[in-house]
């Protein structure tokens, strides 16, 4: 590996003037389990790492019935599916923690990352987007929100500007008769990059046999991880039946715009599309019926 | 480039040692503290060679860079066995001829002392999914499932 400076920044402060200092010739480093890969391999290049773990609020997981999750950017999968609240509310962000990498590599990882990474197939990235989940960023001129789905802007780069990084994420509290779920397809069991995964959350109804809203997110399936606003309004104010659930699913399907590669063809991808948002959607759905 | 002190305790041992940043801490157990156990697979992760414990939390060591180890808990392989005895885990391996070239071993042996320090009594499916982490490229993996069963029957049985 080529040399670089490493730094462990004690405040936000510190970290976003070293950031703006060093501007693209400094990373920062969570996990590490993608940076350090990364930074071996010659993929990314830095002078100086930022690991940011001694800064407190990034380590942060704690959930409010107003202010809903608080979920630091350096917070390990691990710690997010050992949550107990986690586990109650946001089932569907269980999903996607439990099924990144290894039990070595959960115990590193972080959902932070996982989105800073940038990847179209990272599997993080459709559930934080069904649950409405905001980008909280630190930077020079002090923090400002971004959706999820706004963050990504191609493979391996995001919004984030010179001197700034990812402080936290924010979930609002899920809503009464409300699901998610996520699922991927992969041909092996365990430990595998999505072929194509899909995201999934409802808002049902009362007497919950009418969607009030839906959001459908997708991944692998694009440049970047793809929200698919149409699908889930096509499910607004519809009654909860096969038949609507296929309608958003053949919507999710026309929206995808898939490559072919090593792991999938781009027929095959869309194919999943289909297939995944609906199983998808049912999952949501159950969730929420049993909610 | 100029190295770091970095202080850690290793196999319950109080440890400094220097290492420059870009080293990981794979590196520095095999290369500063001679530490030769964990063993470099892939070098990237999908092997699991290179377990070891981290402030109780199974990681690669080749994940993780020397200095972030700046005042953690480590265990690796080495610290296992007792002068005159191994531990049931490393003792079942050998029973079980869970091994043949020896290379992933170590990793094996660590991953699985981790899934035994948080659940002494698993099922086979939760030992396979615990090991997915690690490659066999030798014994197809069943060896290895029955030595870990074996070591947790022996652990409960104060073998």
């Amino acid at each position: 590996m080529y040399d670089f400076d490493y730094a462990s920044p004690r405040s936000v402060r510190e970290a976003v003037s070293l950031l703006e200092r060093r501007g693209d010739d400094a990373r920062v480093l969570s996990g590490g389990t993608d940076l350090i890969v990364q930074l071996r391999e010659g993929r990314r290049k830095a002078g100086l790492v930022v690991d940011i773990k001694e800064i407190p609020e990034v380590n942060d997981l704690s959930y409010g019935p107003r202010q809903g999750l608080r979920l630091g950017a350096a917070v390990p999968c691990y710690k997010i599916y050992g949550n107990e609240t986690v586990q109650k509310l946001y089932p569907g962000l269980i999903d996607a923690v439990s099924l990144v990498g290894g039990i070595q590599i959960q115990g590193r990882a972080t959902v932070g990352g996982n989105l800073c990474n940038a990847s179209p197939a990272a599997d993080t990235i459709p559930p934080l987007i069904v649950l409405g989940a905001a980008c909280v960023i630190a930077g020079p001129q002090g923090t400002r929100t971004v959706p999820v789905e706004d963050f990504c802007i191609a493979p391996g780069r995001t919004v984030l500007q010179r001197g700034e990084f990812l402080l936290s994420l924010r979930i609002p509290p899920p809503l009464k008769n409300s699901g998610a779920f996520y699922l991927r397809f992969i041909p092996r069991n365990e430990m595998d990059i999505a072929v194509v995964g899909a995201g999934a959350s409802v808002v049902l109804g009362k007497r919950r046999t009418v969607f009030v809203s839906a959001r459908v997110a997708l991944g692998a399936v694009a440049p970047t991880p793809l929200f698919v606003r149409e699908a889930g309004d096509a499910l607004a104010e519809k009654p909860v039946s096969d038949e609507s659930i296929q309608q958003a699913a053949e919507i999710a399907r026309a929206a995808a715009r898939p490559i072919s590669d090593m792991r999938g063809t781009a027929d095959h991808r869309r194919h999943l599309v289909g297939v995944l948002t609906r199983r998808a959607l049912e999952g949501a759905i159950r969730r929420a019926k049993e909610s | 480039m100029s190295r770091v002190h970095v202080q850690a305790r290793i196999n319950g041992e109080e440890t400094e040692f220097l290492c420059e940043p870009r080293q990981s801490l794979l590196e520095v157990l095999r290369d500063v503290l001679m530490l030769t156990g964990s063993k470099e697979g892939c070098n990237n992760g999908n092997c699991g060679a290179c377990n070891v414990i981290l402030d109780g939390r199974l990681v690669n060591s080749c994940l993780v860079l020397g200095v972030e180890a700046q005042g953690k808990d480590i265990q690796t392989i080495e610290g296992l066995a007792t002068p005159d005895r191994l531990h049931p885990l490393q003792q079942q391996f050998l029973e079980h001829a869970a091994l043949q070239c020896g290379i992933c071993t170590p990793g094996f042996i660590v991953a699985a002392k981790a899934l035994l320090d948080k659940n002494p009594h698993p099922t086979e499916p939760q030992v396979r999914h615990w090991l997915a982490g690690n490659l066999c490229r030798c014994t197809g993996y069943d060896k290895i499932v029955r030595a870990v069963l074996s070591a947790a029957d022996a652990v409960r049985d104060g073998r």
